[in-house]
């Protein structure tokens, strides 16, 4: 028996969904309705946007107005959206290759603009359908299938990105992190302006297999030891939080002209 | 008619397009089109539309599809290169089918070429540029009153058959000055796609009896469905059969097959008793037209064959065409696209071709000279 915030919010028809067993991501596409419902949004006013990778296939599952895109270009389409329509909620759900590799102009333009979108990464640090590539957010040294040698890329930090690019909400998620990251995705929703939330998803059949983190248990366990929160990372030492990872929101900005509400005021101008 | 002006041909193009009821911009500086996204700039916000400058090409045809989900009648204007970069969304907007007008004002190619010269060297890549099988419209004006009208046609012509239209213009035209008279909001026809209240969800890509494209409304209005550039059936979902991949693809193609009647276009100018043919579109058939005139006036039976839809190419028109005709002469600006179709279509009609891609405009004088030669 599916609960009542999956009868209400996903496509019963399109389930099981085709992610593997342990997959981080059925959890934060769940944490993802859950802050939809949280918010008490008006279902036919909600439009979610996707890419092309395993995360994107989020949008198929999610009983909304709902966009499968292509590869990289979700941010760019859901700008046309919110452009258009300035009075739909409109979230993209990507992936860190589609948003932060071959969508990484989109992201950083769409940041800029302070455009009212919500973009949620479900990092998994690979490429996992194209079979465990290394994407921008795989750590530097790990194994990838493009990688035999290890990886000696560096690494984007996406909320780093997303903050140096100009959003006005950027925040951290985790899997493991249920309440924790419903609550992040729920703020950057409600947040008027750009919104980044970056969730640690798990990927025990590629990342996790070719460097070997153990299994689904074994990669939730590490969130669960390693994760610490913003606000406790705050009075830590640099030396403390070695090898942790933290989750929380670094920037809520209000206030920030939206790009959509300029552009409505610039035609309200013309008309007078 | 309404008042007349004087307007260049990439400014009747928006004007056109807004006159259709676009009411959406989204694109990438790039010449010779740029002056399209200057003047959707200034007219669109006055008539409550919105114009948006997007960080490349790519974005700015995802931009106008995700403008026309939600409703909104959307355009985006590239050259050259930046049309190579727009390939993978039209063939997003036909798959996913969603209505949409790209346009090229085609220039000097491969790659940077010959900035920003004229050339009609995208008519194949307008019909073939995007990866897989996929219906096709393409429209090539001649003059910037045509520019105008055609471009409230490609409007149409997406919103009916949610579908990709693509607006293939060329230098001469974009940057050619004309009288133009205004039509009249009462004397153009303009189509908005159609939309079907009482679908369900599961039956936003149904397709009723006798039609060839959906009829779902926009993003926003109750309607929960699932858009892809996947395969899909009915319900918008990929079912997963061969069977019902070949269902979907031939509709998509028939959309374009089927309905030739209604979207090919083209003009037969002194064909009556023509003994040559000259074929020629856009900017070159200009050209072509002059040179016709002039051969006519020294007693050379030429007559001009202008397809105004390019794709799909008028063939039986061309066909009864070479019945009657001896020769066949086509004019390009490129080293020989539309040619190939003439070939195709003309039986044993010998075609010969006339090609300028050095940046210059092909000239009347050696059209003429080429007509002369072969009379």
């Amino acid at each position: 028996m599916a609960s009542e915030l999956i009868n209400n919010t996903m496509r019963l028809r399109n389930l099981p969904h085709i992610w593997c067993p342990g997959c981080g991501n059925g959890i934060l596409m769940r944490d993802v309705a859950q802050a939809i419902t949280n918010l008490g949004l008006d279902r036919d006013k909600v439009v979610i946007v996707s890419g092309i990778g395993c995360s994107s296939r989020a949008a198929g599952y999610m009983n909304y107005n709902t966009l499968h895109t292509t590869h990289g270009r979700a941010i760019a389409f859901a700008t046309g959206i919110k452009m258009a329509k300035p009075e739909l909620t409109v979230i993209v759900i990507t992936g860190d290759g589609d948003s932060s590799a071959i969508g990484g102009n989109h992201l950083i333009h769409a940041a800029r603009r302070n455009i009212d979108l919500t973009v949620v990464v479900f990092n998994n640090n690979i490429y996992g359908m194209t079979g465990g590539q290394f994407s921008p957010t795989t750590p530097t040294g790990s194994l990838a299938t493009t990688a035999p040698y290890g990886s000696i890329d560096r690494t984007f930090d996406l909320p780093t990105l997303a903050m140096g690019a100009g959003a006005t909400y950027a925040a951290r998620g985790s899997a493991y992190h249920v309440p924790q990251t419903t609550k992040l995705i729920q703020d950057g929703i409600a947040h008027k302006g750009f919104a980044l939330i970056d969730c640690m998803a798990v990927c025990p059949t590629y990342y996790g297999r070719k460097n070997k983190k153990g299994d689904a248990v074994k990669m939730m366990t590490w969130q669960k030891e390693n994760v610490v929160m913003k606000a406790k990372a705050d009075t830590m030492t640099a030396e403390e939080l070695q090898g942790k990872a933290v989750i929380g929101c670094f920037r809520n900005e209000e206030n920030v002209p939206e790009y959509t509400a300029e552009y409505t005021k610039l035609i309200e101008r013309l008309k007078a | 008619m309404g008042k007349k002006v004087l307007m260049q041909g990439n400014e009747a193009c928006v004007m056109g397009a807004i006159a259709a009821g676009m009411r959406f911009f989204a694109g990438y500086p790039i010449t010779p089109s740029t002056e399209i996204a200057e003047i959707s700039a200034q007219e669109l916000p006055k008539v409550g539309g919105r114009f948006l400058q997007m960080e490349d090409e790519i974005s700015g045809a995802a931009a106008a599809i995700g403008a026309s989900v939600a409703g909104v009648k959307a355009m985006t204007a590239t050259s050259g290169p930046g049309f190579s970069l727009k390939q993978e969304h039209i063939g997003y907007a036909a798959e996913a089918e969603i209505p949409v007008v790209v346009v090229d004002v085609q220039r000097v190619g491969p790659s940077t070429g010959l900035p920003t010269s004229p050339a009609q060297g995208d008519l194949m890549q307008a019909r073939w540029g995007t990866h897989g099988d996929h219906p096709a419209i393409v429209i090539s004006p001649a003059t910037v009153k045509e520019t105008y009208l055609e471009a409230i046609r490609c409007f149409n012509l997406a919103e009916k058959y949610r579908t990709p239209v693509i607006f293939l213009m060329d230098e001469m035209v974009g940057h050619l000055r004309e009288g133009i008279e205004i039509p009249e909001a009462d004397e153009i026809e303009v189509i908005d796609r159609t939309v079907n209240k009482n679908l369900t969800d599961e039956q936003a890509y149904s397709i009723p009896e006798g039609k060839y494209a959906p009829e779902m409304a926009p993003f926003g209005e109750g309607l929960h469905y699932n858009i892809s550039g996947l395969f899909h059936d009915e319900t918008g979902f990929p079912r997963g059969t061969a069977q019902s991949y070949e269902k979907f693809m031939n509709r998509l193609l028939d959309k374009v097959e089927k309905n030739r009647d209604d979207i090919e276009k083209w003009e037969e100018k002194f064909m009556d008793d023509a003994e040559i043919a000259v074929v020629s579109f856009g900017g070159a058939a200009r050209s072509a037209e002059e040179a016709v005139i002039e051969a006519r006036k020294q007693g050379i039976k030429a007559g001009l064959f202008r397809p105004i839809t390019v794709w799909p190419f008028p063939e039986k028109a061309l066909e009864a065409v070479a019945k009657k005709v001896k020769r066949f002469l086509v004019v390009e600006n490129n080293a020989g696209q539309m040619v190939i179709e003439v070939k195709a279509h003309a039986g044993n009609v010998p075609v010969d071709f006339l090609g300028r891609f050095n940046g210059s405009v092909v000239d009347p004088d050696e059209v003429l000279a080429k007509l002369k030669e072969e009379a």
